[in-house]
């Protein structure tokens, strides 16, 4: 059957002049998401409304719109041609019948009346809409101040009646704020920080630092799939993988103990940032917050940041580690981030990291890397692997 | 060039069986329970399956039961014979070093209500019998020691054992988990005193999803899986006749040219030992004599991950195991290897080489070649 839905969408209408571009691409991610399912469907833009009309499943259709960004809320919707107030009456109350299976309820009609031709003006409408449905239901009651159901009636070129408005998730539409670069693990965070910054719209890439025989296969992995689900949300990602072996050990030969997560985490910065800019990125994104771990204190993330010319997006910055499990969780990368298959870095690990690494040490201890580690990095960026994740 | 290590996890089907298995998916390929002609071809495939295995073992035909693999076997073997003679008792004894389609299952019958005992062993993995002999009770049902370690490849005194658990307990059943002995060993259940041997199919070039349960005629047993009745009723559902006689085909293969094998395994066993011993850091668990199993090595590597090393030996295409593989991605800590008292350092450095028939001397001088580059690299960067 065929199933129209109204799409609401809440900040892109106060864009001003920019608002087609965030409309129009509200309408190309909804088209992306819905291409996946099975059936045939139109996204059309009416009178500053969008319209999904689709003869596809109805809970995978609503599964789909409920994660494109910007939309913050869609309605099922009947769509009739005028033929008269009699049939409005029965398609009214025929969807009534339709919608709810239990009609001990209070409703309140709604009706707006934007073709000023038409014979009966707002009030009148819904006085005769609500006779009809209570006509029909006598379960059902009306209450004006506080009803439990809202039903909708436009008559515009067209009658368009809803009632129900499922949450979407809000944001804005991917593809309308530039480009960021996610520094993405296999950990609970950083896809949580890609899915935060996506929903503001930014087109996600990705960059994921591969340490074989130290890390697997399986880790790897992992990465992709996790890459996968957050592209359900963001859209396509392009994955970076690139092996950091051997960067890896010679600051590992070079350095200092205490000093080792800081270093590697500043060459992690300095080679997410070459292909941020190549790919032209206006930001790095992480998965850090304050005091997660030694790496992640104030004192830490400065010596990190400081690599850095582009700005460091760091959504998670504030949260607890619940707050990010609990997101973690609804979008549905918590069962992959916690598969057990990157332990074998610890070497790496000192027993006693800095947990206030004062930048003037850490730059004379990187002096220990020069001439050694120049060759290593340029390799590093050659021999990187381009995953497009989909 | 590769070398494929890790014949204990699984090895390569055998062209014989393969071809078996082919033939039986889209030629003959009848159900064995249908009353017509296919059905009767299928039926006699399985019968003489069951006859080439019962031959392998000297036993007879009908004391033989096909299952999904070793697994499924040795829950069969624990859980039906537990249940059949629990008025007889309720006390169960094994040992510390089982594979874990053992453990889990005892562990299983513990919250049923039934008493299990587990027996130590010594450096080299070997059961101690003087503690069998004082766990022995009249109300032991069940006895269930594994015949080869599956990690270090220790040979368990399965005939003694045997003999021990008899005279002591009348009532007591003794199963004999041979899923890493068996075709690397001769096995006469009736002379051991062995009542149920359970096989893996896929361990001796036989199909995966096969393998079988000896059940000594007259034990007492009650199925796991019940339906149609097929099996005599002890193991319901359409028979995997491709499987089975697949198994079949690789067993056959395997005791055909049993003596050639054994000396092929052993001349690899011991020219893998004599070369990694050299290598600095690694030392060889267990014993490696010829009271050991022929195709299994397990080795420590002082001050490296098992994992890291793995990974490290795969990027060179030579293919082991870390801990027993059969066990999950879960990097937990290896029963046996605590069991025999490892120094615990090592617990977490332990990978385990295993070799078949159709593995070569160029593969062995191959791994070794690679564990003797690898190795000295990897042991340069540890925790600090």
């Amino acid at each position: 059957m065929k199933q129209s839905f109204l799409i609401k969408y809440g900040e892109i209408a106060i864009k001003g002049k920019n608002r087609y571009i965030f409309e129009n691409a509200l309408v190309d991610q909804i088209k992306f998401a819905l291409a996946r399912l099975d059936g045939e469907f139109e996204v059309t833009k009416e009178q500053g409304r969008i319209y999904v009309h689709t003869d596809g499943e109805y809970e995978e259709t609503i599964d789909a719109l409920t994660k494109v960004f910007g939309i913050v809320g869609i309605c099922p919707t009947v769509i009739k041609d005028d033929t008269g107030f009699e049939d409005l009456k029965k398609d009214v109350v025929e969807f009534v019948a339709r919608h709810y299976e239990d009609k001990n309820f209070t409703f309140k009609m709604m009706a707006r009346r934007a073709k000023k031709t038409y014979p009966l003006d707002s009030m009148e409408v819904n006085a005769a809409l609500g006779e009809a449905v209570l006509y029909s239901f006598p379960e059902t009651s009306v209450d004006v101040h506080d009803p439990e159901v809202k039903i909708f009636v436009e008559i515009r070129d067209k009658i368009y009646i809803y009632s129900d408005e499922i949450k979407g998730p809000g944001g804005m539409p991917t593809g309308t704020s530039g480009k960021g670069m996610l520094l993405l693990s296999g950990g609970i965070d950083s896809p949580v920080a890609g899915y935060m910054v996506a929903k503001r719209g930014v087109t996600i890439e990705a960059v994921y630092f591969h340490a074989p025989p130290y890390t697997s296969e399986r880790a790897k992995q992992k990465v992709v799939d996790l890459a996968k689900k957050v592209a359900v949300y963001a859209g396509p990602i392009k994955l970076y993988v690139v092996n950091f072996t051997d960067i890896q050990l010679a600051i590992y030969e070079n350095c200092p103990h205490e000093e080792l997560t800081i270093i590697m985490r500043r060459y992690m910065m300095m080679i997410a940032e070459h292909f941020a800019k190549a790919d032209g990125c206006l930001g790095l994104i992480t998965g850090e917050s304050i005091g997660q771990v030694a790496s992640q204190t104030m004192q830490s993330l400065m010596c990190t940041n400081e690599v850095c010319e582009l700005p460091v997006f760091r959504p998670v910055i504030a949260f607890d580690k619940n707050d990010i499990i609990a997101i973690s969780e609804k979008i549905d990368t918590y069962e992959t981030s916690i598969l057990p298959y990157e332990d074998c870095c610890t070497i790496f690990v000192a027993k006693h990291p800095v947990t206030k690494p004062n930048l003037k040490s850490i730059k004379k201890s990187e002096k220990k890397l020069e001439g050694k580690v120049e060759d290593l990095f340029k390799e590093a960026l050659e021999t990187v692997e381009v995953i497009e994740v989909k | 060039m590769e070398s494929y290590l890790d014949n204990s996890a699984t090895t390569v089907c055998s062209k014989r069986a393969t071809d078996m298995v082919v033939r039986l998916l889209t030629e003959d390929y009848g159900n064995p329970s249908a009353m017509h002609q296919k059905g009767v071809i299928a039926e006699n495939y399985i019968k003489d399956a069951k006859q080439k295995i019962a031959s392998t073992l000297k036993v007879d035909e009908k004391e033989i039961y096909f299952t999904s693999g070793g697994t499924e076997s040795n829950n069969m073997a624990l859980i039906g014979a537990s249940l059949a003679n629990k008025r007889a008792g309720m006390h169960i004894i094994t040992t510390g070093i089982e594979h874990a389609s053992i453990y889990a299952t005892t562990e299983f019958l513990k919250e049923q209500g039934f008493e299990i005992t587990y027996l130590p062993v010594d450096k080299d993995g070997l059961v101690d019998l003087d503690a069998l002999s004082d766990a022995l009770r009249e109300d032991t049902i069940l006895v269930s020691v594994m015949q080869v370690n599956n990690e270090i490849g220790a040979v368990e005194p399965i005939d003694e054992i045997a003999k021990i658990v008899h005279k002591k307990s009348k009532n007591a059943i003794f199963h004999v988990d041979a899923i890493q002995s068996y075709g690397k060993m001769i096995i006469r259940p009736r002379k051991s005193g062995i009542d149920m041997l359970s096989v893996s199919g896929h361990k001796i070039h036989g199909p995966k999803g096969s393998g079988f349960l000896y059940i000594r005629d007259k034990v007492k047993m009650k199925p796991l899986i019940l339906g149609g009745g097929q099996q005599k009723g002890m193991r319901s559902g359409t028979e995997n006749v491709p499987a089975y006689c697949g198994l079949a085909e690789a067993a056959t293969e395997m005791y055909e040219n049993f003596e050639e094998n054994i000396e092929h395994l052993w001349n690899l066993k011991n020219r893998f030992i004599e070369g990694v011993q050299k290598i600095d850091g690694c030392s060889v668990n267990g014993k490696t004599d010829m009271t050991s199993a022929p195709h299994i090595v397990s080795v420590s590597v002082d001050g490296v991950r098992s994992e890291v090393l793995l990974h490290s030996l795969e990027s060179e295409n030579v293919y082991v195991s870390a801990g027993s593989a059969c066990s999950s991605n879960k990097p937990a800590v290896s029963r046996t290897l605590k069991a025999i008292n490892l120094n615990p350092k090592l617990l977490d450095s332990t990978i385990r080489f295993s070799f078949s028939v159709h593995t070569t001397e160029e593969e062995i001088d191959y791994a070794l070649s690679v564990m003797g580059e690898v190795v000295p690299k990897l042991r340069k960067y540890v925790r600090r």
